[in-house]
């Protein structure tokens, strides 16, 4: 019952942290080094805001949420935007990005343990006979939505569906009168967001700490490599894949194994299938 | 409407003599053509003596493996089309190499040197492999992930000293000879790469980078070729580890780190990819400035990091590329 209820839990937070980085690499093909420095700028931002500036909680999420939006926004902008298409310079660049904002942050200050944000709601109850506190319910909960409001909006909304147009095909798009360069920039903006709302989540179950933005980068791409880049759906099937693996081996193995998996996941998916669970790419195009 | 003018770019008189046979015709296109590699040469070989103190020598040494490690990025990268982010992981497996040869099976350090060179060379191609027929993003995605992989598995399951590393390994005898040492290693990889990519092996590593499937239709095996590349690119690796072990007398989960990986890729792109002797360039100007940094605590990641992001972004090129041209051509401007 453990493993179950806790693998859920698990799973979902898992999906959250990737579907920023899905997200802008199916509809930009970019690889977003930056994530993992999004979201722990996410959560500096948050606790600025909430604990040092003194502006009610919710709000100051929202904030920071918007943000951090805007900040990858333009770093797409004024960064990536003149590399994009090369791939390697699109990682390279992004990667750099992320380590400046990560060890600026260190050198700012921000490090060791002090760094915390209260749960949105105290307490525990009973889930299947686990004890479960009602934060990590609320998580279970706000990402299931997450990932439906995610559907419904790529779907049905404008927006959303010139998105997935650019992802599918840049140049049919294009002549379709959707500005890519646009689109892409609201999909690092989206994207960055999702970042931040997972790390809001999230963050207030541990310490805000500057690793933690290398080890989201890890998990955000374990799950996106195993899904297949560029499909959501695989993202989630994957996050639940990982999710349960890394339970399982923190039960039978101990924690220190929670991101060996993580990254034996990556090489082992790389190795057999480069495209992973349901990638769209063709299979010339990723191995020879 | 304005005049329109154009920059146009023409070959030095001298550059055309010293590319045929005239290059012996005097002692000027001789010294056009020798006078670069004699300055980098000699150089090199004056810096551990020009040094003020014996914490700038290390820092020295430390310069010639990340240049090492940038050599072998750069061609990796720029004459085989395999984008490795792991160079941290050949510096590791190197390291410890060496370090268990030393302390576990007390090899002396003229023999653990070599074995972790080869041997981890060897390993590292072994283990790399699987991943040869990955491209593009996502080799360099799986390579980023090995040595962080390798730090995770010795923190967990503990062994070869776990969190602690190994210490206790056998320092160089000399100052002088650590310092040497490394210097010639580097002049000598440098030399050897730069003829290497001209031979025929290196016509057929090129191919492998611009089209696979055409080296391919020719019957030539890429995976051998791209593993015998690899093998290369990861000796040199392991030396730079095995040698940095040696001088700080200790392996540990922190050469597995990022560092290593970051840093020969700044120098390389700063230096200029696909010529060699940028990255080593790159590292004689990131390194010692890094060092120098080194008060601000992590402001120096950022700082090359910074670096790495303006270079790859708005000069893509790199100071040898710029270097060599401005050496090689003259500029001037011409009515369209």
């Amino acid at each position: 019952m453990d493993i179950l209820v806790y693998g859920i839990i698990n799973s979902i937070s898992l999906a959250l942290v990737a579907l920023g980085f899905a997200l802008v690499y199916g509809i930009s093909r970019l690889p977003n080094f930056a994530h993992g420095a999004l979201y722990v700028v996410a959560g500096f931002l948050t606790w600025s805001l909430a604990r040092a500036a003194g502006i009610n909680y919710l709000l100051s999420m929202l904030c920071a949420m918007l943000l951090t939006g805007i900040m990858g926004a333009m770093i797409y902008r004024f960064l990536l935007i003149r590399v994009r298409g090369m791939a390697i310079s699109e990682i390279i660049a992004s990667y750099a990005m992320g380590l400046a904002i990560l060890e600026g942050l260190r050198w700012w200050g921000f490090k060791g343990m002090t760094y915390t944000l209260p749960p949105f709601v105290e307490g525990s109850i009973m889930v299947l006979g686990v004890p479960v506190d009602y934060h990590r319910l609320l998580v279970v909960v706000i990402g299931a939505g997450v990932v439906l409001v995610l559907w419904l909006f790529t779907h049905q909304s404008r927006i959303g569906l010139a998105l997935r147009g650019m992802a599918q095909d840049e140049r049919a798009a294009l002549m379709l009168g959707i500005d890519s360069d646009f689109m892409a920039l609201l999909a690092m903006g989206f994207g960055s967001m999702l970042a931040a709302l997972s790390a809001v989540l999230l963050l207030p179950l541990g310490n805000i700490v500057v690793e933690e933005g290398y080890n989201i980068l890890i998990l955000a791409i374990a799950v996106c490599i195993v899904g297949g880049l560029g499909s959501w759906m695989g993202a989630v099937l994957a996050a639940f894949l990982i999710g349960f693996a890394q339970i399982i081996t923190v039960v039978y193995l101990g924690s220190h194994f929670q991101m060996v998996v993580a990254i034996l996941a990556i090489i082992i998916t790389l190795i057999l299938k480069p495209s992973g669970l349901f990638g769209k790419q063709k299979e010339l195009e990723e191995r020879v | 409407m304005a005049e329109q003018r154009r920059k146009e770019r023409i070959d030095r008189g001298i550059k055309v003599r010293a590319d045929s046979i005239y290059a012996l015709m005097s002692l000027k296109e001789i010294s056009y053509l020798t006078l670069p590699r004699l300055i980098l040469i000699v150089g090199f070989l004056l810096l551990p003596i020009l040094m003020p103190s014996a914490y700038w020598q290390r820092v020295i040494s430390i310069t010639c493996i990340y240049a090492l490690l940038a050599l072998s990025f750069d061609f990796l990268a720029h004459y085989v089309g395999l984008v490795s982010l792991g160079g941290a992981f050949f510096i590791g497996v190197g390291a410890y190499i060496a370090a268990v040869g030393n302390t576990s099976l007390g090899l002396p350090i003229y023999l653990t040197i070599p074995l972790a060179t080869l041997g981890g060379g060897l390993i590292c191609t072994l283990l790399l492999l699987p991943c040869l027929p990955l491209r593009g993003v996502y080799f360099a995605i799986v390579t980023l992930m090995y040595p962080l992989a390798m730090a995770r598995i010795i923190e967990a399951l503990d062994i070869f000293g776990g969190t602690d590393g190994i210490m206790g390994v056998a320092s160089f005898p000399v100052w002088w000879i650590e310092q040497y040492f490394v210097i010639l290693a580097l002049l000598g990889f440098l030399f050897g790469m730069r003829r290497l990519v001209n031979e025929d092996i290196g016509l057929v590593f090129r191919a492998v980078k611009d089209n696979d499937q055409a080296v391919r239709a020719s019957g030539i095996n890429i995976t051998y070729y791209k593993a015998l590349a690899v093998f290369i690119a990861s000796a040199m690796g392991c030396l730079g580890g095995a040698c940095l072990t040696h001088i700080y007398m200790w392996a540990g989960i922190s050469q597995f780190a990022l560092d290593f990986s970051i840093l020969p890729i700044a120098a390389t792109v700063i230096g200029g990819g696909g010529t060699l002797a940028g990255p080593v360039l790159g590292c004689l100007i990131l390194v010692p400035i890094s060092e120098l940094l080194r008060a601000f605590g992590t402001l120096r990641i950022v700082f090359y990091a910074a670096v790495l992001m303006g270079f790859v972004v708005f000069r893509s090129e790199g100071l040898m590329v710029y270097g060599e041209r401005k050496y090689h051509q003259f500029e001037r401007w011409v009515k369209v």
